[in-house]
């Protein structure tokens, strides 16, 4: 069986650790958030300037000044604070975010991302997806194993317009979840959803991987 | 030389002209220079750059300026929200130049403080860093981006003192502080305006000496995403 999409959230919240600052990129990424370990201190990055984001307000409660990178109204917290995009970006750029969570339309196996861009059809900008996977410490992307056509997501090498070269740690998506391992050493699959079976993925995956140990 | 406006179309006069490039403030709806925008449209200035991150929704924000046409070209780094955008953009009749968020608020921040130019790793690999220097340090590859200066910037604060010393609110922030002082003329718009002396000097966000004009004006302050979470019974 295929994670849905909260299962999927849920896996990607083991990602977390006690102490750390994370971005979360928008869609099923923003979900980790309903999974964030109870007595587990994780403060969520908004980029338009916030950090300490807090649950969506209550019906009438909403401030039209306060806002997360997907436009959507939320709350502030005690630990709060409000900056400028370019101080959210010294802070993106400058590697003191711990972790960022987005999405993707295609991943390579030598960890390039392409999740901004289809030419001649999708024209809505990169917002701040470049400079998040250049400058965060790790990079985990969330994503459905497949493209709506039943094609491979995981790739050889991305064929879209890439928004990063050899940036992402780890892939998991709703069928296994493979390590990036660092300096050319490729993809390893560490990991299947329950259920799933090695064939099944080995059927789906277009990228060339090896098997951890214990997973044969 | 007193620096508050009676109104919007007092404050632009004599600062607009046709193929000025011109800063607008806000992330999506939020802390954008509404009533600027608006004077901007009824100014009927045109061809004008436009650098703000979004470019407003329909009929809204800058939005209203797309609809006539007196955008030529916008400096962006994302516009999914406005349709008018897309069908100008995909037939032709608008330039873009999309750059990457952090990317576009250092832009604006180098502008502002004198920086002709600075390298980040943002955009390497990729069509962003086509056409430019790039440069390794340390053994890593950064790509080598100019600063930004504007004609004109239209910004939204929150409260101002009569010198123009700014207080910003929430995330209304955003690309507010930097265009501010990226602009050849900067034009505030502010809910309100107050004495001298009654804002504490630690608690002052941006220093008047880069507000040249400042109005006080009303906000409709549209929210985009209205999101909301259920009381629990």
């Amino acid at each position: 069986m295929a994670r849905t999409r909260e299962q999927l959230a849920e896996r990607a919240a083991k990602e977390l650790q006690d102490g750390f600052y994370v971005n979360l990129g928008i869609g099923i990424p923003t979900l980790v958030a309903n999974y964030i370990p109870q007595g587990m201190t994780v403060t969520l990055q908004s980029e338009n300037g916030m950090l300490g984001m807090g649950p969506f307000p209550y019906e009438g409660e909403e401030d039209p000044d306060l806002i997360n990178a997907g436009k959507q109204t939320i709350t502030e917290i005690p630990e709060s604070s409000y900056f400028s995009s370019a101080d959210s970006f010294a802070m993106i750029r400058g590697g003191h975010i711990n972790l960022s969570i987005l999405g993707a339309m295609e991943v390579a196996e030598n960890g390039d991302i392409a999740n901004w861009m289809i030419p001649g059809k999708l024209v809505k900008g990169m917002g701040g997806a470049m400079d998040l996977v250049a400058g965060v410490k790790r990079v985990v992307v969330v994503m459905e194993h497949a493209n709506k056509h039943g094609q491979s997501k995981v790739l050889k090498s991305c064929s879209l317009p890439l928004t990063g070269t050899g940036v992402v740690s780890r892939i998991i998506t709703d069928l296994a979840t493979f390590d990036v391992k660092p300096d050319g050493g490729g993809l390893e699959l560490i990991e299947l959803a329950e259920g799933v079976t090695l064939d099944e993925v080995a059927a789906k995956t277009e990228a060339t991987y090896s098997v951890a140990a214990g997973l044969q | 030389m007193g620096k508050i406006y009676a109104d919007v179309t007092s404050a632009l006069e004599g600062v607009t002209f046709d193929g000025m490039m011109v800063m607008s403030g806000g992330f999506g709806l939020c802390g954008i220079p509404e009533n600027l925008i608006a004077g901007l449209r009824d100014s009927g200035v045109k061809g004008l750059t436009v650098v703000s991150n979004n470019a407003g929704v329909d009929g809204f924000g800058l939005g209203q300026l797309l609809g006539t046409r007196q955008i030529a070209k916008m400096i962006s780094s994302y516009v999914g929200e406005n349709k008018e955008f897309e069908r100008q953009y995909l037939a032709g009749e608008l330039e873009l130049e999309f750059n990457p968020q952090g990317t576009l608020a250092e832009r604006i921040r180098a502008g502002g403080a004198g920086i002709p130019a600075f390298f980040t790793a943002t955009g390497v690999g990729t069509l962003v860093a086509e056409g430019k220097e790039v440069r390794e340090f340390d053994g890593r590859k950064y790509v080598m981006e100019t600063g930004l200066v504007a004609d004109l910037s239209i910004i939204k604060a929150w409260k101002a003192d009569e010198r123009g010393n700014l207080v910003f609110r929430k995330t209304a922030r955003n690309f507010n502080p930097m265009m501010a002082t990226a602009g050849k003329v900067t034009i505030v718009e502010v809910e309100e305006i107050v004495p001298v002396g009654s804002i504490d000097p630690d608690q002052i966000h941006t220093p008047g000496v880069y507000v040249d004009r400042l109005i006080q004006t009303v906000s409709e302050k549209r929210i985009e995403q209205r999101t909301v979470r259920q009381r629990e019974a």
